[in-house]
């Protein structure tokens, strides 16, 4: 008793069907991208196709400011072009300096027998854009897979730590700024010393967690990367605090700081090469191996960086 | 006396490549970098919205996933977040076409309205239990703005099925 309608009434499965069938995909996709993180390959996969669609999207812009600087006047270009000679003299004295003390600082850590600074370089890249969804305080830069960008590199601006890269396409990299909810960064404060790591916000400031109320911390402290992580190299511009709240009902004073990069800002910016990972001294990795047999290259930094600090 | 209507008006068969022409149109209007601004409409959603009550048959919740998902990838968000909500609003959109379609263009808008709000509250929701900060007012903006585009987004998408088949130069419309 096959008793089929005629082909040319199918239409396929039911609608609710297929809407359970979509939605139950979706749902899948969404649990698996934010607590498994394994999707990166389909991510990248389907990127190779928007990523023609998105370049052309932003043709207009770039050619509307091609266009403005092309009949920006000369006379301002004299201007600034002065101002620049000015400000390379001025920082001129500065620079040789810095140099000179660079050398000397690793003439005497080497007398002392300290371990070398590493040098920094990196590769200059531009903003395209920043992620269209408001809960996401990412951008998005012109430098990829291709110019072996890697997961994890620090970027940063003329004054300061920007943020990290956190994804990788073919073309195109992802930076999570500073100021997202996720991001945190070590940090160290330049006039005590003191260590401590900067949460993002997510409003566009940046918190210092966990800092006892009677820290030696005052208004307008610079912060700088600590390099305790092994990602950021040390000694960058973070923050400044802004704001401090002593309530003694709180076990922590409540430290708002402002980022010193133009982290909300579009410009250019420079993704600095990886560091190099520290080789651990033989005892020492022979213990991290035998307590954490799986244990992650970037875990084991850190846990053998604690003994030889304090 | 039954009252003729603007929608009712006997249209030509759509053109498939005309419909891949505008959802490919609204997905670039998407990667504008205008779309930051508050209040910038989704103007894929309104597209997708729009076709899947004019053709529930051409175009369905298989493409809106699909465009849904070329959506998370540019905008970097959560895989899947644009694609459920896309896929739903495809389906309110041809569950309700037959009865959207009996009104005048100022009455559908309203009806489309909570469809596309529902674009947004999906994705307001994915955000929420991921365990994001509310994104203020000016979020849900765009959904009004589209709105009081429907009835001129109608117009600009159906014009290609207003013109007649054979040209006659003689016949005085």
């Amino acid at each position: 008793m096959d008793q089929q309608p005629p082909p040319f009434f199918k239409r396929g499965p039911a609608p609710l069907a297929l809407l359970s069938f979509y939605v139950a995909l979706s749902v899948a996709l969404l649990i698996v991208d934010a607590r498994l993180q394994t999707l990166e390959v389909l991510r990248q996969g389907l990127s190779m196709f928007t990523h023609p669609v998105q370049d052309l999207a932003h043709l207009p812009a770039q050619l509307l400011n091609n266009a403005g600087s092309y009949f920006a006047s000369a006379a301002r270009l004299q201007e600034e072009s002065a101002l620049l000679q000015r400000s390379r003299l001025e920082s001129a004295a500065t620079l040789q300096r810095s140099q000179h003390v660079e050398a000397e600082n690793e003439r005497l850590r080497k007398l002392l027998g300290v371990k070398e600074r590493e040098q920094v370089s990196g590769q200059v890249a531009q903003i395209l854009y920043s992620a269209r969804d408001p809960y996401a305080r990412r951008v998005i830069v012109d430098k990829g897979q291709q110019d072996r960008v890697i997961a994890g590199q620090p970027v940063i601006d003329d004054l300061g730590i920007v943020g990290q890269v956190t994804r990788v396409f073919p073309f195109l990299a992802e930076v999570t700024l500073l100021t997202d909810k996720e991001q945190a960064v070590p940090v160290q404060v330049v006039r005590t010393g003191m260590r401590s790591v900067v949460f993002g916000l997510g409003n566009g400031e940046l918190e210092l967690r966990f800092v006892p109320l009677n820290a030696d911390i005052q208004s307008g402290d610079l912060l700088v990367t600590s390099g305790l992580d092994g990602i950021f190299p040390p000694g960058f511009p973070v923050a400044r605090v802004a704001h401090i709240e002593s309530d003694t009902t709180y076990t922590f004073a409540q430290i708002r700081c402002t980022p010193v990069a133009g982290v909300e800002h579009f410009s250019e910016v420079m993704v600095l090469d990886p560091r190099r990972p520290v080789v651990l001294p033989a005892e020492l990795a022979d213990e991290v191996a035998a307590k954490d047999p799986r244990a992650s290259p970037k875990s084991s930094r850190a846990k053998k960086k604690r003994p030889k600090k304090d | 006396m039954q009252t003729s209507y603007s929608s009712s008006r006997i249209l030509l068969p759509v053109r498939p490549w005309f419909i891949g022409f505008s959802l490919a149109l609204a997905l670039l209007l998407n990667f504008l970098p205008t779309s930051v601004w508050p209040g910038v409409p989704d103007w894929l959603a309104l597209v997708i919205v729009f076709w899947s009550v004019r053709e529930p048959r051409l175009v369905g919740m298989g493409l809106a996933f699909l465009l849904g998902l070329a959506m998370d990838v540019a905008d970097a968000s959560l895989l899947g977040q644009h694609a459920l909500a896309y896929v739903l609003a495809a389906y309110g959109g041809s569950a309700l076409s037959r009865r959207i379609l009996w009104f005048p263009l100022g009455q559908q808008a309203l009806q489309v309205f909570p469809l596309l709000l529902l674009v947004q509250l999906v994705q307001f929701v994915v955000w929420a239990m991921v365990g994001a900060d509310l994104p203020g007012m000016a979020y849900f903006l765009g959904p009004f703005l589209a709105t009081f585009l429907w009835p001129l987004l109608t117009l600009i998408l159906l014009l290609p099925q207003h013109q007649p088949v054979d040209r006659d130069d003689n016949r005085p419309l």
